[in-house]
């Protein structure tokens, strides 16, 4: 019969939806497992694991003498693992956040980056490293400083979509010249600062995972931890929200509540690993589209995978930063870009085209 | 009792008064056919109707009055088809179908909800591409879609803003017919804003015409649609005819005579 054809497709796309995220969630643990074992230290990938389980179950694994003497236990523990699941986390979230700014703002071209987001966080960075001031102090005076001027940012956006009548492209034009605003402020800053100053803020804006640590991850986590579940389970009405504010109404959605709630959930994600990466572009915009190419708009899949996608991403792109130039590790904020840059050029290229 | 009623409906944008005391009734199993020049508030209309816009007056659905249901509780009752049916979603025709759903399921999609899209397909003979994106179809094919999304919205009450716009002569007619055996059927309310007055004639059971946010006449389309009627709504002059006891309107020349063409 015509009408079980429709049915055995969706069937089929829902099947090809769960193969997609377990795949995916096989490659994170494949990378993951190659992550742990790159770096400076002359460690045999035998040898990452050993410790990692000699520190899983302390006293439980008998350690050979060569990896005492190399405290292979505190490099992998100390160093290497955080990074991996930070760059784990971080990708997520990001990607998340990418996923629903494209979902409620129905344009493939949003993302944290060009809503402003990521700008307001370097303004916020650059005011602690030139100035000084910040709202917290010791090592927390960028972070601090980072993550208020993102949500400051995220608050405006809120407040835009709280507006009545404020629509996605309005938005996006907001959110752009927030991103100018914040680019001059950064711009003015720089040019006022010394050169020591200036190149500390460089770096900062670099976007980098070498900063993580365990107290870090373990924030970053709790957030995307608690904000993901909310997202899925406010999934429908970001499929609703794509096909349209007025046609999201006609099918029970409270457009304006909904539209600032999701704003602020992503900007949320965002604030909270940008400050303390720095800029890491792209992921946020790329792994949306990756996902949606291969899976589809269905928003209650789409947020997981494309979640795992950017985890896939950044850990990927960590992977080559840290392996590219022997005994230098690139920013991957840098890489992400390079990744991004050509992606964002085929989307415009597929845009003129449709 | 009336299905859909609205009493002295009106609505500003602003300072601007584009709706003024708009008042009929609709009971199940009708076709109401807006007609009305550009601007005369039809698209205002379907928009308070579903509470996208919050009109004064009083809009009562089933004899309870909307203000007092939330955004579900209509959604359930009332289905609406925008005028726009350009889309930028890439979702497949079965998905953007099921989307109508939304209203009634909670998070996952459930046997009877996937058999009712199933159905809806069927009905409006779109089945064979269901599993297509719904942004590389023609027009016709998406504005089926629509109107199978809103059918399996299970709404007794169906909106749908100048739904044969975009749509060629053959199309135009199917999606008309396709209304009105849907109304009769399904003992649906359909409330259409439309341009073509030919078309509102031969397919709606009644016709509302407005002009400049009011009610300008209502009634069956053979008692409503004279020349003078036409003069009145349109400013131009026109010949109505009469085919097979449907109106047949040719309009002839606009009625102002102080615009001089060279």
């Amino acid at each position: 019969m015509m009408t079980d054809t429709g049915r055995q497709e969706y069937a089929r796309l829902t099947e090809k939806r769960v193969l997609f995220i377990i795949g995916l969630i096989l490659l994170l643990i494949a990378l993951a497992g190659v992550a742990v074992t790159l770096g400076s230290a002359d460690l045999s990938v035998a040898d990452s694991y050993l410790a990692i389980f000699a520190g899983l179950f302390p006293g439980s694994v008998d350690l050979p003498d060569r990896m005492i003497e190399s405290n292979a236990v505190g490099i992998i523990w100390g160093w290497r693992l955080h990074r991996v699941l930070f760059a784990i986390v971080g990708g997520f979230g990001l990607a998340v956040a990418g996923t629903v700014m494209q979902g409620v703002l129905r344009n493939p071209l949003a993302s944290p980056f060009t809503l402003g987001i990521a700008s307001a966080a370097s303004t916020g960075a650059t005011i602690a490293i030139v100035l000084g001031a910040g709202i917290l102090s010791g090592s927390f005076l960028v972070i601090g400083n980072a993550f208020l001027f993102a949500m400051l940012a995220a608050a405006a956006i809120y407040g835009m979509a709280r507006l009545r009548g404020m629509g996605s492209e309005t938005m996006i034009l907001a959110g752009i010249a927030l991103m100018y605003l914040f680019s001059a402020i950064t711009s003015l800053l720089q040019y006022l600062g010394t050169a020591a100053k200036v190149q500390e803020v460089v770096f900062w804006m670099f976007g980098s995972l070498d900063k993580s640590s365990w107290p870090k991850l373990g924030i970053v986590t709790i957030f995307i931890v608690t904000i993901t579940p909310i997202l899925l389970w406010r999934a429908w009405d970001l499929n609703a929200l794509a096909e349209g504010d007025e046609v999201a109404k006609s099918l029970g959605v409270s457009v304006e509540r909904s539209m600032a709630g999701f704003m602020l959930a992503a900007s949320l994600m965002t604030a909270v690993i940008i400050c303390f990466t720095g800029t890491i572009g792209f992921i946020g915009l790329v792994a949306p589209h990756i996902t949606r190419m291969a899976i589809g708009t269905d928003h209650r899949t789409l947020i997981l995978a494309s979640g795992l996608v950017g985890a896939a991403l950044l850990l990927g792109a960590d992977c080559l930063a840290r392996v590219l130039i022997p005994g230098a590790i690139i920013p991957v904020g840098i890489m992400t870009a390079f990744l991004g840059i050509p992606f964002f050029l085929y989307l415009f290229m597929r845009r003129r085209d449709a | 009792m009336s299905l859909l009623s609205a009493h002295e409906v009106s609505f500003a944008y602003r300072d601007r008064r584009v709706l003024e005391d708009v008042s009929f009734t609709l009971d199940a199993g009708e076709v109401l056919g807006l007609v009305g020049p550009n601007g005369s508030g039809k698209t205002t209309l379907i928009r308070c109707l579903d509470q996208i816009l919050d009109p004064e007056g009083e809009i009562r659905l089933g004899g309870r009055s909307m203000r007092s249901m939330n955004r579900t509780e209509i959604a359930r009752m009332i289905a609406y088809v925008p005028q726009n049916s350009s889309t930028t979603s890439s979702s497949t025709v079965f998905e953007a179908v099921l989307m109508g759903r939304r209203p009634h399921l909670r998070w996952s999609v459930s046997e009877e909800d996937k058999q009712k899209v199933s159905e809806v397909l069927s009905l409006l003979g779109i089945d064979e591409f269901a599993s297509r994106r719904v942004d590389r179809l023609s027009g016709g094919e998406r504005q089926r879609v629509l109107i199978a999304r809103a059918v399996a919205q299970d709404a007794q009450v169906i909106l749908l803003d100048e739904p044969t716009s975009a749509l060629d002569m053959r199309n135009r007619i199917e999606v008309m017919s396709l209304l009105t055996r849907l109304a009769e059927k399904r003992r649906l309310a359909v409330v259409a804003a439309i341009h073509d007055l030919n078309l509102a004639a031969r397919y709606c059971h009644r016709l509302l015409i407005l002009k400049d946010g009011r009610v300008l006449g209502e009634g069956t389309p053979s008692s409503l649609l004279t020349s003078g009627m036409v003069r009145a709504a349109y400013d131009v002059e026109a010949v109505v005819k009469d085919e097979m006891g449907v109106p047949y309107v040719v309009p002839i020349s606009p009625s102002d005579d102080g615009v001089e063409v060279i």
